[in-house]
């Protein structure tokens, strides 16, 4: 796996040495260097992809981001209804019902026994609707949906694909759906999903047709993005993210190429990647070729975003564009590599990650088979370890970037799966741990809603 | 013609392992199994109109890997899925 990393960063870092001169698009301080050659370069790769209209996206992104609103407070509405934890693995969809208290979990499934739930995600829109990306192991990928909290399902009419490319050109074909986000509060219907290999796909109607996102799919630079490296498993698009304040403003990220940021609701995409490390490839970081594992958005506050990512822990304060790598300050003997993170609702400096071994040839278990969370109370200046109730040893399991979640409950509950088929939670923001259930198969994914 | 549907293509057949297709080539089979059960295809072939990896397609007993295979009324087509692994 390491060794395969490196081959990749190599062919990603120089990418993206020669991609610098179009850094303008990212930020404001690189402005200056908008040269023609880069203008020239961006033209001529989107004339190549036939995507004309491409052309003129730099100058779109950039009018773009002086129209992004300052930082204004807003409020968050607690959502209501019964707590439900969405389960996906790798044999199939699991429901647990909840009381108010959260004591109880009433288990519902499997749903969809055998196939590959990548990732099960409720409308928190409207309570009641469920989407769940799916393959099997025989069959290609497709979207599961239900309007009925979960009794009945039906399978997308059109499901996320590229567009069929003309003969004897290469086209791409979505070998996995990845990752499910509701859309914006004021667009009712839409979501976004992200898949294996890079793409990213919209539907408004619930789910039942999605639509490739040209801005991102077509985008001229993207296979620069991407490199040629990769790993075996292919790229993964995840952490999509809507600015609850903007519709437009959007962030996505990819396993072999970082942090990407949209103002125009996914016509145009800029990197977003300064400060995050490449300890996988020799020499300074480039602007892109990171590997984010999961990037969140502060619910209190959509100014601030955390990202656990192949190497370390970050945080970013907006407008600023220049990740802080707080994972630092976690102890030494932790240090700070896992997949998940995830922010408490009211308090954006408060946030939780899942610490996994990332040495040698990256066992990715509980480090010395001694599972932990780590909570940060201000903004990951400090650390805190919290293990109570789980095994003192002997457990050799990992916490999947989707697996680990949060409620909206006061005081706030956390929620995690293993690998090992364990459903854990936390009524009390981490200070002890009770197990929910055992002996489900790999988890991949754990989100958490209100059924209305 | 008869088409054979393996047991994870059941949940578009109700069940039925043995189908009718109509068509003068795989291709045109499967998009008349399409019309008659709603998204089986992709699960089969990508948006590319490539066969799956795990999907396997046979003739009267021999393996077909194009799709623009020419049919014939009496041809039986198996549809094969291929796994290892647990």
């Amino acid at each position: 796996m390491a060794m395969a990393k490196g081959r990749a960063g190599t062919a990603k870092r120089a990418a993206g040495t020669a991609k610098r001169s179009v850094a303008p698009a990212t930020g404001s301080t690189n402005k200056k260097s908008v040269g023609k050659s880069a203008k020239k370069a961006a033209t001529k790769k989107a004339v190549a992809r036939k995507a004309p209209a491409r052309a003129a996206t730099p100058a779109r992104g950039t009018s773009a981001r002086s129209a992004r609103p300052a930082s204004a407070p807003w409020r968050v509405q607690p959502p209501k209804g019964r707590p439900v934890l969405l389960v996906g693995t790798r044999k199939g969809a699991f429901l647990f019902y909840g009381d108010d208290a959260r004591k109880s979990w009433k288990l519902d499934g499997p749903h969809f026994l055998g196939n590959l739930v990548q990732h099960l995600v409720l409308d928190p829109r409207d309570g009641k609707t469920i989407l769940m990306a799916a393959s099997a192991g025989h069959l290609g990928p497709t979207v599961f949906r239900s309007s009925d909290r979960g009794k009945s399902w039906k399978e997308a009419a059109q499901p996320p694909a590229f567009p069929k490319m003309p003969e004897g050109e290469k086209g791409r074909s979505v070998k996995k759906v990845f990752w499910l986000t509701p859309g914006h509060a004021s667009q009712p219907g839409t979501w976004f999903a992200g898949t294996s290999p890079e793409g990213l796909f919209r539907t408004d109607d619930g789910g039942n047709t999605w639509s490739p996102v040209s801005g991102l799919n077509d985008h001229p630079m993207l296979a620069t993005w991407i490199g040629e490296g990769g790993t075996p498993d292919g790229v993964f698009t995840h952490s999509i993210l809507v600015d609850p304040r903007d519709a437009n403003h959007m962030y996505l990220s990819f396993s072999t190429a970082g942090t990407f940021e949209s103002f125009d609701g996914g016509g145009d995409w800029m990197p977003l990647n300064r400060g995050v490390a490449t300890d996988f490839i020799p020499g300074p970081a480039p602007e892109y070729g990171q590997d984010p594992h999961c990037v969140v958005l502060a619910p209190s506050n959509s100014d601030r975003l955390y990202q656990q990512n192949h190497c370390g822990i970050y945080r970013l304060d907006r407008p600023g564009d220049r990740w802080v790598r707080i994972g630092d300050n976690m102890p030494r003997k932790i240090k700070d590599i896992g997949f998940p993170i995830v922010v408490h609702p009211r308090h954006a400096d408060t946030a939780w990650v899942f610490p996994m071994d990332g040495s040698d040839v990256w066992p990715r278990t509980c480090i010395e088979g001694k599972p932990a969370a780590y909570r940060t109370q201000n903004g990951g200046k400090s650390w805190q370890r919290q293990d109570k109730g789980f095994p003192r040893a002997n457990a050799w399991w990992t916490v999947k970037r989707q697996a680990m979640c949060g409620d909206w409950h006061e005081p706030f509950g956390l929620y995690f799966g293993t690998t090992q088929g364990e459903l854990w939670m936390s009524r009390n923001e981490g200070e002890s741990w009770a197990m929910i259930q055992s002996g489900l198969p790999e988890i991949w994914s754990v989100s958490f809603g209100y059924l209305r | 013609m008869k088409v054979f549907v393996p047991s994870p293509l059941h949940r578009y057949t109700a069940g039925r392992s043995e189908v009718a297709g109509q068509g003068k080539s795989i291709s045109a089979v499967l998009f008349d199994l399409d019309r008659q059960y709603p998204g089986i295809r992709f699960r089969m072939i990508d948006e590319q109109d490539a066969i799956r990896p795990h999907i396997k397609l046979f003739v009267n007993g021999e393996r077909c890997e194009t799709l623009d295979r020419a049919l014939a009324p009496s041809d039986e087509v198996h549809i094969i899925a291929a796994l290892s692994g647990g």
